[in-house]
């Protein structure tokens, strides 16, 4: 392979990693720093692009759109977190009614269309190739998606060593102490759960812009990539302390893009991508396991929900 | 004791469990009782007494049934949830992975319990003051812990655990400090340094304590009042100076007065170092 195509590869890699690094982030957020099984991210990723590109075409400022995109995503983990915290459904079920309504939401929100085109549209992305002048696309897309990266890690840095998000991450640790310490853990699940949403939906919304078009399928499976790229991330960079476990989400999402991308180029159909990455997580999910097993260890049931 | 002293004051404290199923049990029985200030309550009673539970409604784990009512500082407080409780009742459970958060270090431990009760910001918790704060609050447990504020908790022993749960559960001075049988799981040797430390900060710190604990010696030994409870109710009540120079042979003596049962518990009979023995009885 020639070098050329070797750096198209690692860039275009990199640009996937980073606009789909939000989503494992928010992945990352709900079901390792949350404790929330939260399967609500296959509807919120849609639901960004829905709303993304309804109000790009109707002539609304991209950035705008995006913004929404991930107040739309803040709404639908509103909704998974509040079935969950005021009427006791439990997360699993929880977020899984609210993907499946979000199905019919993201139609009517996309006005009826499956499919909804972006090209020729102002996006984030041909704002910054006019604003910079860059020529080939992969240019432009890297420097949007790693200055909103940038933003986004820094952000939430700080606020998960925030005494708010002190409460948050403790509360997938030790809900009880967190209630003793006088937290409503209520309050803390129903803000975790929105704000993974959000970043869900707001990855969503710049993918949608970065592939030009937005389309009503485009979240299936979207739960199973974040959680390989977040078990990626940490058997990697076996990362300690928010920063590093943030880095390690986005380098987590870049490796799985990458190994995506190099097997599409061996010759693997795009259409078992799918299949491929459910494989990975069960393996990964498995080997823990399977290890105790082989050393006879004792391992609890898995839990139902 | 005039009764408007009293800091805490529970009035016809009743709570059942599975209500209307054959396994009905009443652990709670319209409990009376007033703490006051500085009081430093031994509570002991067999498995079932409910004194677990009485630590539970306390703490507003569950709301006591049929109009029983939770009075502090004369604020009744019967309805307060669990977390609105926490502003004036700190608590250490029997199993240490309970008071403390495994996954995240120990300071960041400390910074949660230091703002109990308190409204929560958007300010960076860990801070420079704060961290001198925790090291001085942690040097007189002797366990080094102060120079390991970095430390994830999960890495620590169960007896360390303890010791941070406890420092934790003081930190902002509570007006109730509840204990759990909370030396029950440790080794004996661990069991005694968590021991001493709580009678360092409780005496310190004059706090109002309510020990659960299984243990009659312990119960004789530390504290300056000792409530035994049986199925549900408070079966004898006694001061500093009614206690002073009990023994376990008399508390069984008293228990069995007041229950009108005899005392049958392998826990303490069995228990090296007690010296009653099946002859006694």
């Amino acid at each position: 392979m020639d070098p050329a195509a070797v750096g198209r590869l690692l860039s275009f890699s990199l640009y996937e990693g980073l606009a789909f690094g939000f989503v494992t982030i928010g992945v990352y957020l709900t079901f390792r720093v949350l404790a929330f099984p939260d399967l609500t991210v296959d509807g919120s990723f849609a639901l960004g692009g829905a709303v993304a590109a309804v109000l790009i075409v109707n002539g609304v400022n991209p950035f705008l759109a995006t913004l929404v995109a991930l107040g739309a995503g803040l709404c639908a983990g509103l909704a998974t977190s509040l079935l969950n915290t005021k009427l006791k459904i439990p997360a699993l079920l929880a977020s899984i009614l609210v993907m499946v309504g979000l199905y019919s939401i993201n139609l009517r929100v996309m006005m009826g269309r499956p499919n909804l085109p972006l090209l020729r549209e102002v996006t984030i992305f041909s704002l910054a190739s006019q604003l910079l002048g860059l020529e080939t696309s992969i240019a432009y897309k890297l420097v949007v998606t790693g200055l909103l990266a940038v933003i986004v890690f820094f952000i939430l840095n700080w606020f998960l060593r925030t005494e708010i998000g002190l409460a948050l991450r403790a509360t997938g640790d030790n809900e009880q102490m967190v209630r003793g310490a006088g937290v409503d853990t209520d309050k803390t699940t129903i803000l975790g759960v929105s704000v993974a949403n959000g970043l869900v939906a707001f990855s969503g919304g710049v993918v949608a812009q970065g592939q030009g078009f937005s389309d009503v399928g485009m979240g299936i499976g979207m739960i199973i990539m974040g959680l390989a790229s977040v078990i990626i991330g940490e058997a990697l960079f076996r990362p300690k302390g928010v920063a590093r476990l943030l880095l390690a989400a986005l380098g987590g999402t870049f490796v799985y893009r990458l190994v995506i991308s190099v097997a599409l180029r061996m010759g693997m159909r795009a259409t078992d991508l799918k299949l491929i990455t459910a494989v990975i997580v069960i393996i990964a999910m498995a080997i823990p396991y399977l290890q105790k097993r082989i050393r006879r260890e004792w391992m609890p049931p898995a839990p139902r929900w | 004791m005039s009764e408007n002293k009293s800091l805490l004051k529970l009035r016809k404290i009743t709570k059942v469990f599975s209500k209307g199923t054959v396994d009905q049990v009443t652990a709670l029985d319209k409990i009376d009782l007033n703490v006051t200030s500085g009081d430093y309550i031994a509570v002991i009673g067999s498995n079932g007494a409910g004194k677990t539970t009485l630590l539970n409604v306390i703490a507003g784990v569950y709301p006591p049934e049929n109009g029983g009512k939770i009075i502090v500082n004369d604020k009744e407080v019967s309805r307060l949830s669990e977390y609105r409780r926490a502003e004036f009742v700190g608590r250490v459970y029997q199993d240490p992975h309970v008071g403390t958060a495994a996954k995240m270090t120990i300071e960041e431990n400390m910074a949660m319990a230091l703002l109990r009760g308190q409204p929560r910001g958007l300010r960076v918790a860990t801070n420079k003051q704060r961290r001198e704060l925790f090291r001085v609050a942690l040097a007189p447990l002797g366990l080094g812990l102060e120079n390991r504020l970095n430390a994830l908790v999960g890495t620590l022993s169960g007896g360390q655990r303890q010791a941070l749960a406890l420092v934790m559960a003081t930190l902002s001075k509570p007006a109730i400090l509840l204990l759990d049988e909370h030396i029950a799981t440790l080794d004996p040797r661990t069991a005694q340094i968590v021991l001493d430390l709580t009678d360092m900060i409780v005496t310190r710190e004059k706090m109002t304590t309510i020990m659960v604990t299984h243990n009659m010696e312990l119960a004789l030994r530390y504290g300056n009042r000792l409530i035994m409870m049986h199925k549900g109710r408070i079966v004898v009540d006694m001061n500093q100076a009614q206690r002073a120079d009990l023994t376990i042979h008399d508390l069984i003596v008293a228990f069995e007065r007041a229950s009108g049962e005899e005392f049958v518990d392998d826990n303490v009979l069995l228990r090296p170092g007690n010296v009653v023995g099946i002859s006694d009885l």
